[in-house]
């Protein structure tokens, strides 16, 4: 991102608190990470070779995974890492949670969201950086998102397996007085090939663990790596498929009580009052405790707790937001669309001058409504208050930030409270908020002693989510005789995500923030060539709470600028992907993968009658993603999408079959925003509540996905989230193609 | 006080009549392989077999079910995993997880009662939702059993 206006970047602290820890390693040397932190427990037989790595008598090594498994795939990716360098045998690895501890904190997630270059080492960004290190330094920063946690912990991760490796062979070499030089490792054996002996890893394990580890552990060049690289089954997908698996909402402790939950229905409402007689003598009832914005019932039992609520008489205070509307906000975006007062993210050349001189002038305007997360287990939380400490169980993607919250909320220090991190059914950006955990604890602390689980209603998930931005933008573009784009103007309005969690976060609301990075992401930053730029945002805050969700920014301005580009191709009279190929000469990277998604998908051939394709090409999370959508559109105008092909460039795919898995995800999460996606609000509430009202794609709307991964030997990029963006313009261009009418809004309706 | 058959065993249980099989499954009985996704029906996350037929738990009451077999993803397996469950290793479905119990119970329902289910029928069949949209290899799993290869990992 280009900042045109350095001025603004005052504080860097909104980007650092939700980024996470950069600058964590700014005063720990790699070793020094490897340090196991006091949270690291282990079995009796079983030792610890470093923070990350557990060895059994039994030969089992057990992997500390610092990121929330929520179906991407990291319980699995990042023990790869080190079984590569440690040269385990797979079928004896495990994952296990890292707890809350510096070692395991997420480097990279503020890097991504930094206003400053790394390479900046003036006054301001050192500044930034210092101030950026206080706050990780006191919070942690264990934490999952922004596609971020294999670039993170692809260091520390090979490092241990590394010198786990060095530790064990040292120790096999001692015990055979040969030299290590003579030794070899393979499936979690130490050899001595002159000798034919060999130990399992188990055997050495306590030995090895009272060794001093190497300063400089010998990393595998990529050549040598015999896992990494290779589609590797999951660790996680045996406890998945017989109901073992434990997610947060399975949490079962002594004594446990349950608490349902109601919010105010009006966004930022609260409790008048409510009456406990009516429901005081129901079976198993046992109390109403207030949390912010309504309340909680709890009794013996979900069900009961659930009946008990509502049968409760709850009087709400509507607060400031009863005549909220969507359609208020979103005529209030059409006209700061054209007058708000705007940031500029990028500009390049002169826009202006480059509009005046253009042979044709083309304009469109684009609008996305707000979506709920809707992960499949509901929020929920259990908490446990006893004896001055507290135990958090949560499925939540920021524990340090967890911990934070339940300190606060009970006034324990921080190193009292324990942080359990059970399986995510699903998180998207829902899970790294922290309101039910806010509220689980409030009612712990009501009730110290007995542990209480907060589950929360489909309803209350819908209504109560932090949306995705409802977001209006404009394109204003010009083309040279020739039909070249050789100026490029986008304004966009929304809100901040950044700025919405801060306020929810800090105590300090009002302070200026700098811009919101995530509101221009995948705007600002086009590969395409136009030597006249300008993009823009008009920040326009509003009372809902408007969060992180699968691709944050990326989600709705790849719609925006991928479908524009369709426009500008159109107007050109050439074919939207040679269009894009001309602007693509200065982004060899991005072309090979757009090639790659139009050759393997018969991109020019003839389509079977009825069937339409489009094409879109997105970079997010430092990941590009090309995508071709199959349609067709019945005579009612139902839009299917019969087959998308995906090609995608990460870096180095890790293992191939989650990359391919998180494509499909991404897309068919994209297609559900694309084709069904909307929330809106009507006298301050929400006004969708369940699937029906607020649906998803099934199993009979999910075309065939072909991914194809082009490996490009670029840097790490993430893959959770960058096949999400580019879907919802591949099947608005191919709904061109089928029908010549261009949708500018999500979702796509054509009646 | 209500008598459940539930994955073979006698179960006695003190609920309120319309307390959802879903609630006791998981709260009385600490079966918590079946998952609470909507409450109504809408989901599928708690699919369980009642006599056989795949049904979604969160709204059957439980004083329905008096004389009837209650099956649930923590049964399915005999000493090896059932051929469906190894298809869905085999291919690799899961991700985050959390619809897979009900995704699986409905999946053995379906090819128990039709073995040969055409696409159409396994579209009409297959309602259950997964948002990490596993539903590809969901279906290339379901082909490879109606195949007879479900059981090759």
């Amino acid at each position: 991102m280009t900042l045109a206006n350095p001025g603004r970047r005052r504080l860097l602290i909104a980007g650092a608190v939700v980024g996470g820890g950069l600058l964590i390693g700014y005063g720990l040397r790699d070793r020094n990470r490897l340090t196991p932190p006091s949270g690291l427990t282990h079995g009796d037989h079983e030792f610890v070779l470093n923070g990350w790595i557990k060895i059994g008598v039994d030969g089992v090594v057990t992997i500390i995974v610092p990121n929330q498994e929520m179906g991407q795939g990291i319980y699995t990716a990042l023990p790869m890492l080190a079984a590569e360098e440690l040269d385990a045998d797979w079928s004896l690895v495990r994952a296990e949670q890292a707890s809350v501890d510096k070692i395991y904190g997420n480097y990279v997630i503020l890097g991504d969201a930094l206003p400053a270059k790394p390479e900046d080492h003036g006054a301001m960004a050192t500044t930034l950086r210092w101030v950026g290190f206080k706050l990780g330094e006191g919070i942690g920063y264990v934490m999952t998102g922004g596609s971020s946690s294999v670039r993170s912990a692809w260091d520390p991760m090979r490092l241990a397996g590394a010198s786990a490796r060095e530790m064990l062979v040292a120790t096999a070499a001692k015990r055979w007085a040969v030299d290590v030089a003579q030794c070899s490792t393979r499936a979690g054996r130490v050899t001595h090939a002159a000798s034919g002996r060999s130990f399992g890893y188990g055997e050495l394990a306590s030995e090895a663990a009272q060794m001093t580890p190497p300063d400089h552990p010998r990393l595998k060049a990529r050549q040598e790596y015999t896992l990494i690289g290779k589609p590797t089954p999951r660790l996680d997908v045996r406890a998945k498929v017989d109901g073992s698996a434990q997610f947060g909402i399975d949490v079962r402790l002594p004594n446990m009580l349950y608490a349902a939950v109601a919010q105010c229905p009006v966004i930022g409402g609260t409790v008048k009052s409510f009456d406990t007689a009516p429901i005081a003598k129901l079976p198993g009832f046992k109390a109403v405790v207030p949390i912010p914005h309504g309340v909680a019932v709890v009794a013996d039992s979900y069900w009961r707790a659930k009946s008990a609520l509502q049968q409760l008489p709850i009087v709400w205070d509507e607060g400031v937001n009863a005549t909220l509307d969507s359609n208020a906000i979103l005529a209030r975006y059409a006209e700061e669309l054209e007058h708000g007062k705007a940031n500029v993210y990028h500009a390049s050349g002169d826009v202006d001058a480059g509009l005046q001189q253009a042979a044709k002038v083309v304009e469109a305007s684009y609008q996305v409504p707000f979506l709920a997360h809707a992960t499949m287990e509901p929020m929920n939380c259990t908490a446990l208050v006893k004896d001055g400490a507290c135990e958090v169980w949560a499925p939540n993607q920021a524990p340090s930030i967890m911990r934070m919250i339940a300190s606060r909320i009970t006034g324990i220090a921080s190193e009292h409270v324990t942080v359990h991190t059970p399986f995510l059914g699903g998180g998207f950006g829902r899970r790294a908020e922290f309101d039910f955990v806010i509220q689980a604890v409030t009612v712990a602390k009501a009730m110290p002693g007995v542990p209480v689980k907060v589950v929360w209603s489909r309803e209350e998930d819908i209504q109560h989510d932090m949306y995705r931005p409802a977001v209006m933008a404009k394109f204003r573009a010009g083309l040279d005789t020739a039909g070249k784009p050789v100026a490029w103007f986008n304004r966009i309005v929304g809100a901040s995500v950044t700025r919405s969690l801060m306020d929810r976060l800090l105590p300090w609301g009002g302070m200026d923030f700098p811009p919101d990075k995530t509101n221009a992401e995948g705007a600002a930053d086009l590969p395409y060539a136009f030597p006249h730029q300008r993009v823009e945002h008009v920040l326009a805050n509003t009372p809902v709470p408007v969060g992180f969700w699968r691709s944050v920014g990326h989600s709705y301005n790849a719609f925006f600028t991928e479908s524009f580009i369709d426009e500008l191709a159109i107007a050109a009279g050439q074919d939207p992907y040679n269009f894009r190929r001309t602007l693509l000469t200065d982004s060899p990277r991005h072309l090979k993968v757009l090639d790659t998604a139009a050759t393997r998908a018969g991109w020019g051939t003839t389509l079977p009658a009825g069937r339409s394709r489009g094409i879109a090409l997105h970079e997010s999370f430092h990941t590009v993603v090309a995508q071709v959508a199959e349609i067709s559109v019945s005579p009612s105008g139902e839009i299917s999408v019969h087959r998308v092909v995906c090609a995608v460039d990460c870096g180095m795919a890790i293992n191939p079959d989650t990359v391919a898995a998180q494509m499909e995800s991404a897309i068919i999460f994209g297609l559900t925003a694309a084709l069904y996606g909307e929330i809106t609000f009507a006298k301050g509430r929400v006004e969708q509540s369940n699937f029906p009202s607020y649906d998803m794609l099934r199993l009979a709307q999910t075309p065939l996905i072909e991914t194809h991964i082009v490996d490009s030997g670029a840097a790490l990029g993430g893959v959770g989230e960058p096949g999400t963006p580019p879907i919802a313009p591949a099947v608005a261009n191919a709904v061109f193609a089928a029908t010549g009418k261009r949708l500018r809004k999500l979702p796509l309706r054509l009646a | 006080m209500f008598k459940l058959n539930i994955n073979g065993d006698d179960k006695a249980v003190d609920v309120e009549p319309d307390t959802p099989l879903l609630w006791v499954l998981r709260d009385t009985l600490g079966l918590t392989g079946t998952k609470f996704g909507c409450g109504i029906a809408a989901c599928g996350a708690c699919t369980v077999h009642i006599d056989g037929q795949a049904t979604r738990s969160c709204v059957m009451p439980v004083a329905a079910l008096e004389g009837k077999r209650v099956t649930t993803i923590e049964a399915l397996a005999g000493k090896e995993l059932h051929p469906v469950q190894q298809a869905w290793i085999a291919h690799q479905v899961p991700q985050c997880g959390y619809c897979q119990s009900g995704m699986i119970m409905a999946v053995e329902a379906m090819l128990r009662q039709n073995p040969h289910p055409s696409d159409a029928d396994i579209d009409a069949t297959m309602t259950n939702i997964c948002r990490c949209g596993t539903y590809p290899r969901v279906r290339q799993a379901i082909q490879a059993l109606i195949a007879g290869e479900g059981a090759k990992s």
